[in-house]
């Protein structure tokens, strides 16, 4: 459909000769500036400066053989550029936003079906087990990836701690709710508090950890602290934070993105290079600090570690 | 109103050209000084994509600009506007197809079809490639005014793909979108407005006929 508009712009109007002249002008500043941008991307630096404060560091943390030997990203990266919607939809904001959220006292509450409901506070979830470093591969829903050195120990320990009954098949986690301290869950934007879930047998493997440090130190806040979920074969996003809740449960529970959009964002949520995300491709990744794309390993690279827990499952609807 | 002189025009047109660059030029510098953040190329990406949008909707602004404030004169910065809006959407489909795909063709045309923001953002860009290439004194000649207005009548289409385009892309957070989308919606209602003013005004001087009875 056209719009008629009335014809009162005489087109001498529109063809002045100075414009004429600034299109040629323009031509040549647009080529130039084109250029510019690009060259300017190839020289930026990637080594940039780790800034690490030496004044929580994390003792007796022990190195641990589920290490990648694939060179970390800055901290200044890992903390600067990271989804964390409960401060902002911005990937950039949230360091900021969180400066001064408050990770201490804090405590989890383990329930559901497990033999007694208990209360456990941020300094006994941190002596269940030996602290270990795991550098784990980052791969974001979006396309993003990262090399993060993880400060944590295995889940497991939490759930032995919590002691399960037999029926409980899924382990639900829940974020904290507190819009005073993270403005965006005044917003409707998602269906706060963040939920996650995990099946029993993933929950248990040895390679799902509850972060709690990052890079030696303790876990900043715009990262999940003061306890988060790292499953590094899954998006970036089942990696729940600011962890207040964990309950064990007979069905598979609720999730929040899947909620949101579950034709985008499934239960499981593995990384697979073969199933695109509707309004992306999952066959790439930039890991940040390069260039170039790479390519996108199944399960993030830990197939071998994790391929059997999914034998016999159809992927592409267990997305 | 008295209309500016033609050196304050020209001066004017100066000023408004070198602020236009001002958005590539932030984006150059932050570049040359590796502060674009832990992904330049999304920046980059997200930077020109938000200005090609914003210069669109400057430059749908120009027409009912010049009219709420009786200020014809105003018709002749947009050229230069509509092309920066071309110029910055340049940018950000070069982006898309250097830095992001890499001239990974198969990857592109996978994209085009299957992913229907990349479908929208396209065709928001090549609704503006005509209009861009008509944009001199001789295509308005060759063209005649009148086809000319109905080409680039075109952009109106454009600024929607582009609207369209940034609505299917975003995860959740619809607010900025969706303000893009406002604007647009009233720059067209003026124009909507407008012809509706123009019809009633060319009916009531035919012959007159009675609402009832129609």
């Amino acid at each position: 459909m056209l719009i008629k508009q009335s014809s009162d712009i005489p087109s001498s109007e529109i063809t002045s000769k100075s414009g004429y002249m600034s299109r040629r002008k323009f031509i040549t500043g647009a080529a130039a500036t084109g250029a510019a941008v690009a060259a300017g991307f190839y020289l930026r630096s990637t080594d940039e400066t780790h800034v690490v404060e030496a004044n929580n560091a994390l003792p007796g943390v022990i190195k641990s053989p589920l290490s990648t030997t694939e060179k970390p990203n800055t901290l200044q990266d890992i903390t600067n550029y990271n989804n964390y919607y409960e401060f902002s939809t911005d990937k950039y904001e949230p360091n900021g936003l969180a400066t001064n959220f408050r990770s201490r006292p804090w405590n989890v509450s383990l329930e559901g079906l497990v033999k007694k409901p208990k209360k456990l506070d941020i300094d006994t979830i941190m002596k269940l087990a030996p602290l270990e470093e795991r550098i784990y591969r980052h791969r974001c829903v979006e396309g993003w990836s990262m090399v993060i050195p993880w400060v944590g120990f295995p889940l497991s320990a939490l759930i032995k701690a919590a002691e399960p009954l037999g029926k409980a098949k899924y382990v639900a986690f829940e974020t904290l709710f507190a819009p005073n301290q993270m403005p965006n869950q005044k917003s409707g934007l998602l269906a706060w508090p963040y939920v996650e879930g995990l099946r029993m047998d993933e929950a248990m493997h040895p390679l799902t950890i509850l972060a709690v440090g990052l890079y030696g130190e303790a876990l900043p806040n715009v990262d999940g602290a003061p306890v988060r979920l790292v499953v590094p074969w899954k998006y970036g996003f089942k990696g729940i934070k600011a962890i207040v809740k964990v309950s064990f449960v007979e069905n598979m529970p609720p999730t929040t993105w899947n909620r949101m959009a579950s034709n985008e964002y499934g239960f499981y949520s593995n990384v697979n290079p073969q199933v695109d995300h509707p309004r992306w491709s999952q066959a790439k990744e930039r890991r940040i600090g390069e260039f170039l794309k790479r390519p996108t390993l199944m399960f993030n690279g830990y197939s071998d570690q994790v391929a059997s827990l999914y034998s016999g499952m159809d992927l592409r609807k267990n997305y | 109103m008295r209309p500016p002189s033609e050196k304050l025009v020209k001066g004017l047109k100066v000023l408004t050209f070198l602020l236009c660059l001002g958005p590539a030029s932030v984006l150059l510098w932050k570049g040359f000084q590796s502060i674009l953040g832990a992904n330049p190329i999304d920046v980059i990406t997200r930077t020109t994509g938000r200005w090609t949008l914003i210069f669109l909707l400057v430059t749908l602004s120009v027409s009912p600009l010049r009219k709420i404030l009786e200020m014809p004169w105003l018709i002749r910065f947009r050229r230069m506007l509509g092309l920066f809006a071309f110029f910055y959407g340049s940018l950000h489909l070069m982006t898309y197809v250097w830095l992001d795909k890499f001239f990974d063709v198969h990857e592109m045309l996978h994209d085009i079809f299957k992913r229907r923001f990349i479908t929208a953002g396209m065709t928001a860009f090549a609704l503006m490639l005509p209009l861009a290439l008509t944009s001199t004194t001789g295509w308005i000649r060759r063209l005649g005014g009148k086809r000319w207005r109905a080409l680039h009548r075109l952009i109106y289409f454009s600024a929607a793909a582009g609207v369209i385009h940034f609505i299917w892309l975003v995860k959740a957070d619809l607010r900025r979108p969706f303000t893009y989308g406002a604007v647009l919606l009233l720059l067209l209602a003026f124009r909507a407005f407008q012809w509706g003013i123009a019809r009633v005004r060319s009916r009531s001087q035919a012959p007159v006929v009675h609402a009832e009875t129609r």
